[in-house]
């Protein structure tokens, strides 16, 4: 069982007082979007043996979502940070970059 | 006017640990900007008491304010004060962005009593009840058991809980059973 | 015979003698005996039979690896089954059967298994025996096989103690509480370092007492006791024990299986506490357990582990036998020899299968007049229900009997095997120490935590290590290890020092002799529980079974309740003999926690009974109880289904509510109902991307019904929105749905327009929400109220906030049953007293209080929708003909995209009707339509299906709602709806509205 420290309210806590919410850093496409765009936006989710950028939220805690980079073979969780944001900030690229050099993650590496 | 009652009525339990649902307590959820300087003022006014730090409670007696996240506070003042208080919270917030909103009637507050208080929550919250770990002025939001609760010590043998009014009878239920004599753990010494 | 000597016996408490019952039989034992322990002492050597065979089976180990003495332990609500003897602390009346035996132990029907089939019931013979004929499997065999085989039989009353939880958390946990954890301990504590150790036995010093050895010039128990006390004075270090390391997980979280009360059950209180610890290093000092030899035999009772044999004369003062045989590969047995030599029984010979025989101990052996035979072993060991004596052989050869010698007891070692189990339960890696024939940590490829450092050590002989001085340097470098890894400075201390006794090497011995005969090998047990033997493992490889988990499964070697603790190396080394290949090629099992069973009811800990959930009250739950409510869950509430009055059935309650409502006066509580205040500048730009239709151009004191869809435009939910003022809207949700949109609400808030300037607060339980509907609503509100609630002044869709009954309450003119209809939302302290006022106001117009089903049913006669009926998470708004209800003045709403996609615009897809019977009668719930035609699976086509059905009382008749194809457009035409029972209901497609189609009711 895991534990994770909110960003948000910095509470370290185990895994039950989480919610796990999928992929990080989904760019929505409404309105107006490519068919294959809004296929991969709602169906074509990323499933790495590895580094993962995963959405959680402190669900029975502060209530906030906040995102978290780990690796989903080792469990090891290399930090994690405001879901306010579009990418990794490259503090934890850095760390996931000492940990498992040449990682890539979608877009991001 | 009929007395508004509370979910449980003041029902208490003697273990080795006191239970007792305190009655209605009036709460005030306000979300805004904590760092703002109305904001601050707002609430000195309201519950006489400065914004508490992160997972922080600032205490006056029953009257009080919890740190429940990074927008949001739990204001507690006299059930009876709450109308007045949101009033004049909407006075010094005004044209601000902020919600306050009662939730008096909402919640069920409940009171350990004993020198095994934090063993009781220790037993159903998975958080470090440690003596040095959790003390007078820590506030915690977390699970206890199968609901979400929050809870803060008033003192090292008092601590305070704040739950879901529908569940307060099972909040009750599940204090009374793990305070029951013959439950004693004893390790925070 | 074995028997209580007169001299041993360091556990015991001698002065107070319990009484005890085994099998009926009344037998005594002392405070301080394991129930194994005081069976031996009263000579029953014999405890129980074998899992397939029903041989006769005894008592094997002293600790938590005991194979065979397994025993259904007290009575009634505290009856188990499957509790071993070895680690059950005796009490005063304790009550056990012995397992798996009819009708007696003594005379089992199922021993003719042993007699005449044992050749037949090789390894995967059930599945070659009973896989054909299929049919027979259910009636014959799995019933005849389920009475002569299992274990213990399951409890059937309710368990009557008590379990509970408990959160630890600490720097290092300490798990084991010989030598080897008591002096990580002690190293860890003195950093200053947050230390926890635990025991799961109920004495600290684990085998070393026995085995004996002087530390620091004085003798190991004075060692144990000093190192005792220093611990209980460091305020960091607390300390445990009858408490297991159950299992080590992800990220430093352990199970900690504390039997509190099992050892004096008259106390009450927790019997069971289950710890769930996290810390931030773990030391595993779980010891090593002792290999059995396999040589024909070994499975009668009166064949034990050495050092069980040891443990039972020097902890309980009890002989296994008065002639005991010492069959050995290493050193260690022959304490044992000596131990039992010293208290004066008789070992006739040591038999040592190395050729060159022991070191120290084996001259001190022979100094003491035992023989010793080098380069010999067991060929068979003689007997019926326990040991005769043995005939020994060259270890060399196939088992030519060289002589035969009397003995009643055998005591057998095969090496020693580290307790790997909790090192590798989260994935610490293993390698094979060829030099002591196990496998033991591989300290470079430990389980690593959040951080990705490696967050446990192994110590002592758990790591590899087995000799006294070896463990305490071990332990204390671990110790110190596990507090620098905590951020605390160890103390620069040097280790105990214990005296190293000269050793000669132990040799792997996998099978006695090593060229044993198919008749021999067929008589070697491997794993005693399960009965599996040397030739099953090799009738397993030949048959192609070369991966260890294929051989383990058709074998079930290893899978009993004791998880091979005494078989798993030696069936692992026969395999590899079999399929000649080294043993860390064949590699080992997994090991998956727990360590050993821990009780079901401990994981439940206090969820059970009246706080096995979570149930939600609203505040006048009170009220439905004490009036005959007849409840139904949803989610975690329970709503009143309908009010039964005294032999009223639960149709005619319903229909009686239904009417009345419809005629007069109704009252609903409808707490359960989500409310989540949206407030901010964008409070309407917000809603407007969750809601399909358009709520930022609500007037404030107005009310619009909306849908509100997920990003795959699926709806999700709906309710009424209330725009309370021009940045304030309050969101009315389902029951279900309070808790899931308000999440909804914050997830887009807060991941993806976190820029805009909205808060939400979840307030659902902040007001009691009562219906009052029916005709009479308004003259009946109008007694309790001065304020104006007219047509005119609160019109049908506003609100407008008024004191009821003298409570501030806010009035919605809202309807969910097409009648004049008012819910009334006061703060929830309040709410009863409205209720009962209501009630008293509303006696002069028949008011009735009313469930959900009279909810759903005239809901369901007005064509309203229900989420979760109408819906199921596939079904569009489009589908239930709402398009009234998707604005085409946004660009864009959560779902808008996806509705645009070809198959959500699809004109096929299945679409909302009503649904008449010809009959009159009511459709099954869920049932279909069907078409012509068969699909490609043999199965009838279907062309739409039912989404709600009921009898409706107003129109005194079945009516139903169902999404059928092309169904809008093909009014009036009539379906076939089969029913189970192979019978067809004939439908007419209607308008779903049944009841008052223009709405001239609710707007009155």
């Amino acid at each position: 069982m895991l534990i994770l420290e909110c960003p948000c309210c910095g509470v370290v806590g185990e895994e039950t007082e989480f919610a796990g919410g999928g992929e990080a850093h989904l760019k929505r496409f409404g309105p107006g979007s490519s068919e294959e765009n809004f296929h991969d936006y709602l169906f074509a989710k990323e499933n790495p043996k590895g580094v993962h950028f995963e959405r959680w939220r402190h669900a029975n805690g502060c209530g906030k979502w906040f995102h978290a980079a780990r690796n989903t073979v080792t469990l090891e969780v290399y930090g994690t940070y405001s879901a306010q944001t579009y990418e990794p900030p490259q503090e934890i690229k850095d760390k996931v970059s000492a940990k498992v050099p040449g990682w890539s993650w979608r877009e991001f590496a | 006017m009929s007395k508004a009652v509370s979910a449980l009525q003041g029902a208490s339990y003697q273990g080795y640990v006191t239970v007792e649902e305190l009655g209605l307590r009036g709460m005030i959820t306000l979300r805004g900007d904590l760092a703002s300087a109305k904001l601050k003022s707002a609430v000195k006014v309201a519950a006489g008491v400065a914004v508490p730090k992160q997972r922080k409670v600032s205490l006056d007696g029953d009257v009080g304010v919890a740190w429940m996240s990074p927008d949001e506070l739990l204001v507690m003042v006299p059930y009876e004060g709450v109308e007045g208080a949101i009033a004049s919270i909407d006075k010094t917030l005004k044209g601000q962005h902020y919600l306050a909103v009662n939730v008096s009637d909402a919640r069920a507050v409940f009171e350990l009593r004993g020198d095994a208080a934090a063993e009781v929550i220790a037993k159903l919250c998975p958080v470090d009840m440690a003596p040095g770990q959790f003390g007078p002025g820590d506030f915690r939001r977390s699970r206890m058991a199968q609901v979400p609760a929050a809870f803060w010590m008033v003192d090292e043998t008092t601590i305070r809980i704040v739950c879901f009014r529908s569940v307060a009878d099972y909040v009750f239920k599940l204090l009374k059973d793990a305070a029951e004599p013959g439950g004693e753990v004893g390790h925070f010494g | 015979m074995s028997t209580r000597l007169a001299s041993g016996g360091r556990l015991l408490n001698k002065g107070r003698a319990l009484n005890f019952t085994f099998n009926g039989k009344r037998l005594n034992g002392f405070e301080g005996d394991t129930l194994a322990s005081a069976l031996l002492a009263n000579d029953q050597m014999m405890v129980g039979r074998s899992f397939k065979y029903h041989r006769p089976r005894g008592v094997v180990a002293s600790g938590a690896e005991e194979p065979n003495a397994l025993f259904n332990m007290g009575e009634g609500e505290t009856f188990e089954p499957n509790q071993r003897a070895t680690t059950t602390e005796l009490f005063d009346g304790l009550t056990c059967t012995s397992q798996n035996h009819w009708p007696s132990l003594e005379f089992d029907v199922g021993a003719i298994n042993n007699k005449l089939f044992s050749r037949f019931l090789t390894a995967g013979f059930y599945y070659k025996m009973f896989i054909h004929p299929r049919p027979l499997w259910k009636h014959v065999y799995e019933p005849f096989i389920r009475q002569s085989a299992g274990l213990g039989k399951a409890p059937k009353d309710r368990d009557a103690d008590k379990y509970e939880h408990f959160y630890a958390f600490t720097d290092v946990l300490v798990i084991g509480g010989g030598v080897a954890g008591l002096q990580a301990a002690r190293a860890a504590g003195a950093s200053g370092a947050k230390v926890m150790l635990i025991e799961q036995t109920a004495h600290w010093g684990g085998r070393a007492p026995v085995d004996g050895g002087t530390v620091d010039g004085a003798p190991v128990d004075k060692f144990v006791d000093e190192i005792v006390s220093e611990l209980e004075t460091m305020p960091n270090v607390t300390m445990r024990n009858r408490m297991m390391g159950a299992g080590v997980y992800d990220h430093g979280y352990v199970l900690g299986y504390e039997r509190v009360n099992d050892h004096q059950p008259e106390v009450g209180g927790i019997r069971h506490r289950l710890w769930r610890i996290r810390a931030t290093q773990i030391v595993t000092a779980t010891g090593a357990i002792e290999r059995p030899l396999s040589f024909a035999g070994n499975d009668l009772p009166g064949v034990m582990l050495a050092a069980s044999i040891r443990d039972y004369a020097v902890n309980f003062g009890v002989s296994a036998g008065d002639r005991t045989v010492v069959v050995t590969n290493n050193d260690d047995a022959y304490r044992t020899a000596i131990t039992l030599k010293n208290m004066g029984l008789d070992v006739p010979v040591i038999l040592d299968a190395r050729p060159d025989g022991g070191g120290d101990l084996a001259l001190q052996a022979r100094e003491l007049g035992i023989r010793v035979e080098n380069g010999k072993g067991i060929a068979k060991v003689k007997g019926g229900k326990r040991v005769e004596g043995v005939a020994i052989c060259s270890q060399a050869g196939e088992g030519a009997v060289l002589e035969e010698i009397a003995c009643d007891a055998v005591a057998m070692s095969g090496g020693w095997s580290p307790v790997v189990h909790l090192w590798s339960h989260c994935g610490g890696k293993l390698i094979w120490d060829e030099a002591q024939a196990h496998f033991r940590p591989d300290v470079d490829k430990a389980p690593t935590d959040a951080t990705g450092e490696a967050f446990v050590i192994a110590a002592g002989s758990a790591n590899g290590t087995l000799d006294l001085a070896g463990i305490l340097t071990d332990a204390d470098a671990a110790g110190k290890a596990a507090a620098k890894a905590t951020g605390h400075t160890p103390k620069r201390k040097a280790a105990p020092k214990a005296e190293a006794e000269e050793a000669n090497a132990m040799e792997a011995t996998w099978l006695m002799p090593q060229g044993a005969t198919i008749k021999l090998r067929m008589k070697s047990w491997l794993d005693f529980q399960n009965d599996v033997k040397v030739s099953d493992i090799q009738l397993a490889a030949r048959e192609g079974f070369e991966s260890v988990e294929h051989a383990k499964r058709y074998t079930t070697l290893g899978m009993a309740t004791d998880q091979g603790k005494l078989s798993n190396i030696n069936g692992l080394a026969i395999l590899s003999d079999a399929l000649n290949q080294p043993i860390p090629q064949t590699g080992t099992t997994t090991f998956r926690p727990p360590y050993t069973p821990i009780s079901m009811a401990s994981i439940a800990g206090e969820a059970r009974g009246e706080i096995f959930q979570p149930i939600r009250r609203t505040p006048m739950q009170d009220w439905h109880e004490e009036n005959g409510a007849f409840f139904e869950p949803v989610g975690a509430w329970r709503r009143a289904y309908t009010y039964q009055k005294p032999g009223e059935s639960v149709e005619n309650a319903v229909i009686r509510e239904i009417d009345q409502t419809r005629d007069k006066l109704g009252l609903l509580d409808a707490s359960t109902l989500g409310k989540i205040i949206v407030k901010g500048p964008d409070a309407g730009k917000f809603l407007d991307m969750l809601y399909t239709n358009m709520m930022s151009t609500l007037k404030p004191g107005r009310c619009r019904y909306g849908l509100m869809c997920t990003e795959n435009g699926f709806l999700t939910d709906d309710g009424v929105v209330a725009r309370i003022d021009e940045e304030t809207f309050l969101c009315h949700t389902t029951t279900g749905g309070a808790e899931t949109i308000h999440g909804h609400m914050e997830e887009w808030l807060q991941t993806e327009w976190w820029d805009w300037k909205v808060y939400t607060a979840n307030v659902t339980e902040q007001y009691g929400q009562i219906a009052v509907v029916g005709p009479k609503a308004r003259i009946a509100l109008e007694k309790l109220t001065d304020d104006d609630i007219s047509a005119e002044a609160l019109a049908f869709m506003a609100f407008k906030d008024i004191t009821l009954a003298g409570i501030p309450a806010r009035a919605y003119r809202i309807s969910f049953s097409g009648e004049l209809s008012y819910e009334i939302a006061v703060a929830a302290g309040q709410a009863r007293a409205l209720w009962d006022a209501l009630l008293e106001a509303g006696a002069e117009f028949g008011i009735t209080p009313y469930g959900t089903e009279a909810l759903h049913v005239m809901r369901a006669e007005k064509g309203f929708i229900m989420i979760g009926d109408e819906t199921d998470g596939t079904v569009i708004p489009q589908d239930l003909n709402m398009q009234w209800a998707i604005s085409k003045k946004k660009e864009d709403f959560l779902g808008k995209r996806a509705q645009e996609r070809t198959f959500m615009a699809d004109p096929n897809r299945w679409k909302l009707v009503g649904l008449d019977t010809l009959d009159g009668s009511v459709l099954p719930e869920g049932a279909y339509a069907v078409a012509e035609g068969n699909n490609a699976n043999g199965q009838r086509n279907t062309q739409g299906r039912v989404t709600s059905t009921y009898y409706s009382p107003t129109l005194k008749r079945g009516i139903a709602m169902a999404l059928v194809h092309n169904g809008p457009d093909r009014m009036g035409d009539v379906i076939d709806i089969p029913k189970v029972d192979g019978t067809v209901i004939k439908a007419k497609i209607v308008d779903p509205i049944f009841y008052d189609k223009d709405g001239e009711k609710q707007n009155v």
